[in-house]
């Protein structure tokens, strides 16, 4: 079966050696998330369809609803989407249960090198098992969970005293996590220009992925860890060490005495209504969100800055972004194929960046220009440094639902201990491996 | 046996008419007629039940390909029943339950009753009262999460106008205490209507000369209304609470658009766990047992209540 | 005899009846109108506290329904030429410009093709069963229609699971066709129920009379019984396309664009950088407004329907 598919995409990647951007015009499907950076590749691809001759239409869906709709998709064997740009943990299954076509000929034949992209994307992104050769995916957009603030706020000089009086220290970006709670408790309440604000908009959504997402910001930087050894599952005392249950009760407490009333179920969008509407100081969300941010013409601007997720006992970031991949199921491979050879294109590549995307590719990431491109570039590259992604494995949707469930009755029903709650997961996750025959 | 149906079928012309059809004989045509509709529900109704009991006694997950499939016997029947968590799933059902009908009830024999006083008007009056029921409960349900914001919402908006309450003070779909209640809120806003509609239609069967003749034993009004229009209308609104607890025990769509099941799993209905379990989960054999079960107690449930509906219908 | 009667009310009760029932109505109407209202405000509107009750009317959230827009920096707004229509006037004021149509008006598409499709095919597969069990000695008839009734019990999600995996392999997922066939199979037990009531009072007698002139049974059900019962097959298809038109639960499980219907997509509105408000009012009060305007219409047809396919038992 395995065998078979690959020989298929060797065919493949021949004829469009072969054809070069001759062939039939097909009209491709691209499925991605719906925001900002979707809106940004629209433009981009404008340009492939000049070039090739294909037409591009695009089915985006919003966050809350991506992975289940998309992941429904791949299993039922549906051919909606020709391309996908799938989140970096659905590589698992998507290579094991052969939704993915696997890319290695075609990057062979088409000169592609893996190693031209920054390696955590790679390594993210693209391969499975992981870490090792074998590709499923180009890093299409390069992401972490980050954070941003009200620069103006920050430089008032009422503020700046209050602050100073409230803690001894001068108000400014935050160099750890508890200087960070120390920040938006500061905030929290506070009346500015008439108006009751908040300290910050973090992650606590129930329904997708919304609160694992926020709260391994705090468990990556106090030292979390999924296994004792990585592979061997092992995971008693290492997502239920000390750090993780401390690092839990902090996101609680940041829940509990920093964040707006009824932020009970809050993801990307509810951060950014927050702080688009000047209710809070300071918010987290994804880079892939900062360009607009910065656009905005009410908060962004010389009134907004940003920074990467503070550390505590080390650096730490949450990754986001995601591969593109050529899904299986579709009878348009070669003109897929063919769009991922034009978006692997270095100029394609710094368009990309310029338009709002992160691209993952060494010639831009790389360039001298590139820190002072944007505001956010810097705080990018030192995210992209740090960061940790959650299981990868195929079974990764049960044992998120079992993290989403586990950390939301704990910090958001308030049920239950921060050890108990870890305790939980990890029987959760065992039943998991157990059923898969891993452990 | 000495008349098959199909004998007796046919003779349910008189001979002398069935003698003169052209064409097909009646056993064909009824079998033409009904057949189409038995072979649609077959294919998608149990054809799809017997599938979903064999996968209830296996590991199957549909969205793992080229994974061996055990037959498991009874293991994920157990493992449910043992799970505390599902227990906890069927808690938030009952609540549901028992609170929607409640409501619903109460007020919708209330407004039954005021509406059959035959006041002018109250033919268009019903009809807008109708309406919520007739839209879409994921729409509905999607809306009324806007309502009850707590900055912005209308709801929080007029509860804290008429209490004096700060209106971020409280999160109607954000707080374990009061996520279950919205829930209700809503699905009484919604239903209470039909429960309504059928209390007028067991109004309306009861014929004048009951009252007159009570009227005439001078029985006082409230006796009346206890004697006469109560147990009279009884058995009309055990089968409304019979509709609504078929339909609540399956509920999904409103819930899913209002709370997803949250905060933590306070409102996490049996419905919205078992689309977790089949569907993002992925483990179908787990998933089908639970269907098996849900279905098993509706069934039973329905059962035990006709019975004693038919008991309220025989006096 | 006079005109009094001891079950008509009295006119001081009536009032009052009627004061309360009113009063009820137009509380259950407030979160309707609050659909409208909001789809004709601005997003900034929208979210205003306290919530706005007078604001100035604007098409902004239509025109985010039916768009899909990009934002611009302010440098290319400046080089556009200046808007030629006035949704393209809406959308440059936030700084966009307009890149193409939206998924709505598909998604409505495929809620009309399917809602239609499907109450056709129930109506014709319910009327023709109807009939053989009006009409015909059909054997275990009762348990038989027992039996399609209670089909209505089992829990969408439970349904779902097999039907998920036999449409994967006949090739029926996220196609109108498994659709209209899911929706049928789903409407057909009420069709055939409530059906088979109006049948029933058609008499047989104008049946026998128009089989001894000489018809065919299938002449006499065509030109006899069905006009007879055209009112009741009209009442039942407003029933079967209100129930497609709503439903939810198939549609998120099994379609995920070519088909998909509004409701699962309603809810996904989000405008550029967080959630638009007016544009998910604007989408519900075009999917929620005929469904309104039907039942208003049709009510006689309609609330008898409701009570009658309850109470028939």
């Amino acid at each position: 079966m395995k065998h078979s598919k690959l020989t298929t995409v060797s065919a493949l990647s021949l004829a469009v050696a072969g054809l070069g951007g001759a062939a039939q015009a097909d009209d491709l499907t691209l499925c991605w998330a719906a925001w900002d950076p979707a809106n940004a590749l629209v433009e981009l691809s404008k340009e492939f369809e000049a070039q090739s001759g294909h037409n591009m239409s695009f089915e985006f869906i919003p966050w809350p609803n991506f992975a289940d709709r998309m992941l429904n998709e791949l299993n039922s064997g549906g051919k909606l989407c020709d391309l996908l740009i799938g989140d970096s943990q659905w590589i698992g299954g998507g290579a094991e249960n052969g939704h993915y076509v696997k890319l290695n000929d075609f990057f062979d034949a088409e000169g592609i090198s893996m190693d031209d992209f920054a390696e955590a994307t790679v390594y993210a992104y693209s391969t499975w098992p992981k870490g090792t050769p074998n590709y499923y995916a180009l890093p299409a957009m390069g992401d972490a969970n980050g954070w941003f603030y009200r620069k103006d706020w920050f430089a008032r000089d009422d503020i700046r005293a209050a602050f100073k009086e409230a803690t001894g220290r001068e108000l400014g970006e935050p160099k750890s996590q508890k200087e960070l709670l120390e920040i938006a408790q500061f905030f929290q309440g506070r009346e500015i220009d008439g108006q009751t604000v908040y300290g910050a908009a973090i992650f606590t959504e129930r329904g997708s992925e919304g609160i694992t997402m926020g709260v391994t910001g705090a468990l990556y930087p106090w030292g979390f860890k999924y296994e004792n050894t990585p592979g061997s599952y092992d995971m008693e005392g290492a997502v239920n060490s000390p750090e993780a249950v401390e690092a839990l009760e902090f996101y609680k407490e940041f829940y509990e005495t920093a964040t707006p009333p009824g932020y009970t179920n809050s993801y990307m969008g509810e951060s950014l209504d927050a702080f688009k509407s000047g209710q809070v100081a300071m918010a987290m969300n994804w880079f892939a969100f900062f360009p607009g941010l910065y656009a905005d013409p009410d908060t962004g601007g010389e009134k907004i800055d940003f920074f990467v997720n503070p550390p505590q006992n080390q650096e730490g970031s949450t990754l986001g972004g995601q591969g593109i991949s050529v899904v299986a199921y579709s009878d348009k491979q070669e003109a897929a194929l063919e769009y991922i050879k034009w978006f692997a294109d270095p100029a394609v590549q710094q368009k990309w960046w310029d338009l709002g995307g992160y691209s993952a590719h060494k010639a831009v990431l790389e360039s001298p220009d590139f820190p002072d491109s944007a505001p956010f570039a810097g705080d990018f590259l030192e995210a992209m440094g740090a960061v940790q992604d959650f299981w990868q494995e195929p079974a990764y949707a049960e044992l998120l639902i079992a993290m989403q469930k586990r950390m939301h009755d704990y910090i958001v029903a308030d049920q239950g201990t921060a050890q108990e709650a870890l305790d939980k997961l990890i029987e959760d996750w065992t039943e998991v491996f157990e059923d898969e025959g891993k452990l | 046996m000495s008349e098959t149906p199909m004998t007796r079928a046919a003779s349910a012309t008189p001979p002398s008419v069935a003698r003169r059809i052209k064409g097909l004989s009646d056993r064909a045509i009824a079998w033409i007629f009904v057949g189409p509709t038995i072979f649609l529900l077959l294919a998608i109704n149990i054809f799809p039940l017997i599938w979903t009991v064999r996968l209830s006694f296996t590991d199957y997950k549909a969205n793992r390909a080229g994974r061996e499939i055990k037959n498991v016997g009874f293991r994920n029947y157990e493992r449910i029943l043992n799970d505390s968590d599902i227990w906890l799933n069927m808690q938030a059902t009952a609540h549901f339950l028992f609170w929607t009908i409640f409501f619903q009830v109460l007020i919708g024999f209330t407004l039954a009753y005021l509406i059959n006083k035959k006041f002018k008007g109250n033919d268009l009056w019903t009809t807008i009262i109708v309406l919520p029921m007739m839209l879409s409960p994921a729409v509905v349900g999607n809306f009324w999460k806007f309502l009850y914001q707590p900055q912005i919402g209308l709801f929080n908006y007029i509860v804290a106008f008429f209490t004096g309450k700060d209106p971020s003070s409280f999160e109607m779909l954000g707080s374990v205490d009061l996520a279950p209640w919205s829930i209700v809120i809503v699905d009484t806003w919604m239903w209470t209507p039909f429960v309504m509609l059928i209390c007028l239609a067991g109004l309306r069967s009861i014929p004048d000369y009951i009252y007159e003749a009570a009227e005439i034993d001078r029985a006082s009004k409230l006796r009346q209304f206890f004697t006469i229009t109560i147990p009279m209308v009884l058995p009309f609104l055990m089968l409304a609470v019979l509709f609504r607890g078929i339909e609540n025990f399956k509920m999904f769509d409103l819930v899913v658009q209002l709370t997803g099941g949250g905060p933590g799993s306070t409102t996490e209905l049996t419905s919205i766990n078992l689309k977790r379990e089949a569907f993002e989960k992925w483990r179908t054999g787990y998933a089908s047992a639970y269907a098996i079960i849900l279905f098993v107690t509706v069934f039973g449930l329905a059962s035990i209540y006709v019975k004693a509906l038919n008991k309220v219908k025989e006096r | 005899m006079s005109s009094f009667s001891v079950t008509e009310p009295s006119p001081r009760s009536k009032w009052f009846a009627g004061t309360l029932v009113i009063l009820y109505a137009l509380i259950t109407m407030v979160p309707l109108a609050w659909i409208m209202l909001t789809g004709f405000k601005t997003p900034p509107d929208s979210i205003s506290y306290p919530p706005k009750v007078f604001f100035e009317p604007s098409m902004e959230g239509y025109v985010n329904l039916f768009t899909t827009r990009t934002r611009v920096g302010q440098e290319a707004l400046d080089a556009l030429p200046p808007p030629d229509t006035w949704y393209e006037e809406i959308v440059r004021e936030r700084d966009m410009v307009i890149a193409g149509p939206s998924k709505f008006g598909e998604r409505f598409l495929n809620s009309v093709i399917i809602g239609f499709g499907s109450t056709f095919l129930s109506i014709v597969l319910g009327t023709l069963a109807a009939y053989a069990f009006s009409r015909f000695k059909i054997p275990l008839a009762d348990d038989l229609l027992f039996f399609i009734l209670s089909t209505r019990m089992m829990p969408p999600i439970a349904v779902a699971i097999p039907i998920f995996l036999m449409y994967r392999q006949l090739g029926l997922s996220d196609t109108h066709l498994g659709m209209i066939l899911l929706y049928t199979a789903v409407n057909i037990s009420l069709a055939v129920w409530l059906l088979k009531g109006f049948i029933d009072e058609i008499p047989r007698e104008y049946e026998e009379a128009a089989l001894i002139d000489g018809y065919t049974r299938f002449q006499a059900f065509y030109k006899v019984v069905l006009p007879q019962a055209a009112t009741g097959i009209a009442s039942t298809a407003i029933f079967c396309l209100i129930f497609a038109w709503n439903e939810y639960a198939f549609a998120v499980l099994l379609t995920s664009g070519t088909a998909q219907t509004a409701p699962p997509f309603i809810p996904t509105i989000i405008g550029v950088g967080g959630l638009d408000w007016p544009a998910v009012a604007a989408g519900a009060t075009i999917f929620l407004l005929p469904v309104m305007i039907f039942t208003v219409a049709l009510r006689k047809h309609l609330l008898r329907g409701i009570t009658f396919g309850a109470v028939r038992k």
